[in-house]
């Protein structure tokens, strides 16, 4: 029997803040364990929370670019439950009254559009990171406890449970991450964390009304992964639904293994939850005023549609070469950097979709660390107009600016890869090439004059590229009249 | 009279006039803790050391020039305030050797006025109590009467002051640890609106009905104390930025045109004929000063206990899962697992009241219940809370009765937890309602146990109550009666 | 209402509590009596009335997203029942 499967995800954003949401401890990562901490985010006694202001406005930016109504009040509550990376035996997080509801987003799937529902926004803190391994020592025989990430803000963005095909759910994750990185507010990195999805999935028969019993996904930290892990869930419950695999469907936790490319089971290592929300009495509401909302919209960074629309209008882009640009808002800002130097804009997209896009292997995560830079796509572009280079050796250049970050014309010097112009430095390529091909002179001279680029072709071969092409066929035509 | 008998402003006075010096004061004051403090049992630790030091401080001013009346003046400490580098340990084995890594707000206040810290008071565990019989070290006994309990949880507050270990001390009040205390010992006990005071530094029990207060020998001495206390603290989100008036200023003799409103509900049957006498003394004594005694009601009253035992209990439940054996506080050593760790070390390190509150309030917040309990506790808050505010359309200032009793014998309510629960009958709802109120003495039993009377005000309006007691403190003698101790 | 000994004994676990069966006993009954005490409040109409969270009504303040550093840590961990170099450290969870 075929089913249909039923996904709804919940992501997790970290933002971009200097500080934590409920003290003033650095978010930056990596260096000494707990170096980053103060009593509040250790959970000392008497130690209380105080709501960061820019994480607030990061809410409002994140719930207004995904078209969520924003809550003038919420309230923090705690979520309480016992873990070592937990310092204060509770999570604050948002709960009957978030910061955010009801939004959505348009995703596109061969060629269908869809609007996917937003049930939520809140604002909640991090936990800290628990590891099994000492990293210097190895040991394995405890686990030690850093909360160096605890603390820092986060959002939970919750979808309604609308999507019905795995390639649904990661277009709608890429671009709710493209929106939220264009918004600013978080970087969006899946592999480091800053970006989590955890997936509901579950599946029923084609026509029926009610939900069948939802299992959650963790622990996927690629948008690959989230397609592989919800595939496999789909395929793991049909077969329970079929008999043709033993078991139940159970409402529980599935973590992804991304190496065995399976899901299983966290039953026993957590017992049924009972978090016991309540209001945090160290919090007040969170009351929001207009003005504050009007002014986050008004300064609200331009997203993706409106990218696009622009592009084609300001740019004179076809639709294609827009989308492109704007899927992600680095290539977007890359784009733009180099037409404000160089201001043909449609020569600029193609050097930038056909080229730099492969050599970050179209992985937009790679622009910020790329030594090619904007300014240099317009220089090498400029090169060619001067007539320093030929553009047949444009390709050559950018390749070796990218691997060692030089500027083009220095590229071009040290790798003598300028054009040639002059007919003195061509001559005795193009006597060579006309003196070992006579049955090609016979031809030409006999009408033929096609076969005219034939010669070109052998000369800018002799001298890689890097013949001026004006000049090198006056001189072949000059030599075999 | 010796130096620890007198109150912060007449020590302030002499300090002024080079009559005495801090350093004299002080051991004056450690000399008396060394003498009385076996029988009362009103310390945890002392900080003799440091308190000289502080003393010399003070009586060569060095540092900042300020004309603080709490300079040099030899204070004692709730042991729930956290002071950086003194263990703080809220009565509980749990935290038995936390040393603190930071300052509470409110210590610091005092600190930076020139104050001398005597050490850390002894208290009801995590401050759930009202006899400080539940202090994992060893219980206070009242100086009025070393068989009676001194009120609770700033039992180790109270008593040390009536038996004069400090001129003064801090406490905190979720349902009447300030003004119970204070009644049971003959002092001065004044809860300020929630808000008023930082909680930041203070090992929380209920946060939405801890407030922090001082306990003091007269009316005076609590408007200086609070003067330093009070204001605005960027560390604590419930703190309120509101200016802080000069509290003494509010201290006039007269009442005339100040309506009095005495609840019907506070003046039932089941109080102490003691106790019931002196309150009508008190309410004869306000109307001698010019003050009109109008009826008020305060219909829900009956409701405070169950809802407070709801909500306090609830918050507690949450606060206290911080004490789980992995940052600080005790580890049972022999867990293997984190289950066992989490269970035994929480089991071994809290009493026996403090494990029934997070049972309770972890009941009370579990699936299920919530709406039953928690919700339902919130909602009769608020018809609390509408009780005060139609009773203040009609006076300035409520008089009650503190405590339907006098101090009781040590171990007469200890085994019925709902008993216990029920001295908190008058003092509980100005919390639920986040109101200020005080206790001040209002007389003595034939057997010369201490009878306070409350006087609640609305919200941040301290110096109104504070008017209404040094008028009535200044025409009586109660406060000047001292414990004999032998 | 009698608390069961189920009942308390899954509170407890929730609260990480370890109760022996006298504990359990004493606790029950106790717990049971209060809750008879609380149920008082059923005597009251609620249905039209906002829950009060807080006695006061105003809203919660923001800090500045401002880095302040701190120089407590150590102050921190030399509290730890047990530590390694800056890290705490815990029995063996499984990852």
């Amino acid at each position: 029997m075929s089913y249909e499967v039923v996904i709804g995800l919940e992501v997790h954003a970290q933002l971009l803040t200097r500080t934590k949401l409920f003290c003033s401890c650095s978010t930056e990562f990596g260096g000494e364990p707990n170096k980053n901490t103060c009593p509040v985010c250790l959970g000392q006694p008497g130690t209380l929370p105080v709501l960061n202001r820019q994480a607030v406005e990061f809410a409002i930016r994140a719930g207004l670019a995904t078209g969520c109504s924003i809550e003038t009040k919420s309230v923090f509550a705690r979520k309480n439950y016992f873990y070592p990376d937990l310092p204060k035996g509770y999570q604050i997080s948002q709960y009957e009254l978030p910061v955010c509801l009801k939004g959505h987003l348009d995703i596109e799937v061969d060629g269908k559009a869809k609007r996917v529902g937003l049930t939520r926004i809140h604002m909640e803190e991090d936990a800290g990171k628990l590891v099994h391994e000492h990293p210097e020592t190895r040991a394995k025989d405890a686990s030690w406890v850093d909360f160096n990430r605890g603390g820092t803000p986060l959002l939970e963005i919750v979808s309604d449970p609308d999507m019905r095909s795995p390639q649904e759910a990661v277009a709608y994750l890429k671009k709710l991450r493209t929106i939220l990185v264009y918004a600013g507010v978080t970087d969006g990195n899946m592999e480091e964390g800053s970006l989590r999805c955890d997936a509901n999935v579950s599946l029923r028969p084609f026509g029926q009304e009610k939900f069948g019993t939802k299992v959650e996904l963790k622990n996927m930290n690629s948008f690959k992964n989230v397609e592989k892990a919800i595939l496999y869930e789909i395929d793991r419950q049909g077969a329970i639904l079929d008999g043709t695999m033993e078991g139940k469907i159970v409402q529980e936790t599935r973590l992804w293994d991304a190496d065995k490319s399976e899901t299983h089971s966290m039953r026993g290592k957590e017992e049924a939850h009972d978090y016991r929300y309540f209001p945090d009495p160290d919090l007040l509401p969170l009351v929001l005023d207009q003005a504050w909302i009007e002014r986050v919209r008004k300064e609200l960074p331009e997203l993706p549609e409106a990218k696009r629309e622009r592009f084609m209008t300001q740019h004179h882009l076809p639709a294609y070469d827009a989308e492109v640009l704007v899927s992600a808002k680095g290539l977007a800002d890359f784009f733009e950097t180099c037409v404000a130097a160089y201001p043909q804009p449609k020569k600029v997209a193609n050097w930038v979709i056909n080229e730099f896009l492969r050599m970050i292997g179209n992985d937009e995560t790679k622009i910020p660390a790329s030594p090619l830079k904007p300014a240099h796509l317009a220089e090498a572009m400029k090169l060619v107009d001067d007539g320093a280079i030929s553009g047949s050796v444009m390709k050559t250049v950018l390749q070796k600016v990218f691997e060692t970050g030089a500027p083009p014309k220095s590229v071009v010097e040290k790798e003598g890869l300028a054009q040639i112009s002059d007919t003195g430095a061509l001559e005795a390529a193009v006597d060579e090439v006309i003196a070992a091909n006579p049955k090609e002179v016979e031809k030409y001279k006999g009408g033929n004059e096609k076969i005219l680029g034939f010669f070109v072709g052998q000369v800018m071969k002799k001298t890689g590229g890097r013949a001026n092409p004006g000049v090198l066929n006056d001189l072949v035509k000059k030599k075999l009249s | 009279m010796e130096l620890f008998d007198l109150t912060i402003h007449e020590l302030a006075d002499l300090l002024k006039q080079k009559k005495a010096s801090s350093r004299e004061i002080t051991e004056s004051v450690f000399k008396r803790v060394k003498a009385v403090d076996s029988k009362v049992h009103a310390y945890l630790s002392l900080a003799e050391e440091k308190a000289l030091a502080q003393a010399k401080n003070a009586d060569e001013n060095v540092g900042a020039i300020h004309e603080s009346p709490l300079r040099g003046i030899p204070l004692g400490i709730k042991d729930n305030f956290l002071i950086e580098g003194t263990k703080t340990t809220a009565s509980s084995k749990i935290l038995e050797n936390y040393v603190a890594p930071y300052t509470a707000t409110a210590a610091q206040k005092l600190l930076d006025q020139g104050a001398v810290v005597v050490g850390k008071l002894n208290l009801d565990e995590f401050a759930m109590g009202s006899s400080n019989e539940n202090s994992a070290f060893g219980g206070v006994k009242n100086p009025w009467d070393l068989e009676r309990v001194p009120g609770g949880s700033s039992g180790g507050s109270a008593a040390a002051v009536a038996a004069g270990e400090c001129i003064a001390a801090t406490g905190t009040d979720t349902g009447g640890s300030i003004r119970l205390p204070a009644a049971l010992t003959n002092l001065v006990g004044l809860k300020p609106t929630y808000g008023r005071v930082s909680r930041y530094g203070i090992v929380a029990f209920a946060s939405s009905l801890d407030q922090v207060g001082p306990l003091t020998k007269d009316v005076t001495d609590a408007a200086i104390m609070l003067n330093a206390l009070a204001g605005h603290d960027p560390k604590d989100s419930t703190s309120l930025n509101l200016p802080v008036p000069d509290y003494t200023k509010a201290l006039q003799k007269d009442l005339k045109g100040w309506k009095i409103g005495i609840p019907k509900e506070y003046f039932i049957d089941g109080t102490d004929v003691e106790v019931a006498k002196a309150l009508q003394t008190a309410i004869e004594t306000v109307k001698k000063l010019g003050a009109e005694c109008v009826d008020v009601t305060l219909p829900h009253t009956d409701y405070g206990v169950p809802t407070y035992y709801i909500l306090a209990t609830a918050e507690a439940s949450s606060n206290l899962a911080r004490y789980d054996g992995i940052r600080f506080g005790y580890r049972n050593r022999e867990a293997k697992d984190l289950t066992s760790l989490y269970k035994k070390s929480r089991s071994e390190g809290f009493g026996a009241e403090v494990k029934r509150r997070i049972m309770l309030g972890t009941y009370v917040l579990s699936a299920g219940y919530y709406d039953a309990y928690y919700l339902r506790g919130q909602k009769v808050r608020t018809l609390i809370r509408r009780d005060f505010e139609k009773a203040f359309e009609k006076c300035d200032v409520i008089l009650t009765p503190v405590s339907p009793t006098p101090a009781w014998k040590t171990g007469e309510k200890a085994s019925d937890p709902l008993k216990m629960y029920l001295s908190d009958i008058f003092t509980i709802n100005v919390n639920l309602a986040g109101l200020p109120g005080m206790s001040l003495p209002c007389g003595f039993t034939g057997s010369r146990l201490p009878i306070g009377m409350q006087l609640i005000a609305k919200h941040f309006e301290e110096e109104k109550m504070l008017r209404v007691a040094y008028a009535y403190e200044q025409a009586n003698e109660w406060h000047k009666k001292r414990p004999k101790l032998a | 209402m009698k608390l069961s000994k189920d009942e308390v004994l899954k509170i407890a676990n929730l609260a990480r509590l370890e109760l022996s069966a006298a504990e359990v006993e004493k606790y029950g009954d106790q717990l049971s009596a209060i809750l008879d005490y609380v149920d008082t409040l059923n005597k009251l109409d609620v249905s039209s009335i906002e829950p009060t969270a807080h006695a006061m009504m105003v809203p919660t303040p923001y800090r500045a997203d401002e880095v302040v550093p701190d120089a407590t840590r150590e102050k921190s961990l030399v509290n730890a029942p047990d530590r390694e170099e800056t890290f705490f450290k815990v029995p063996k969870v499984i990852g």
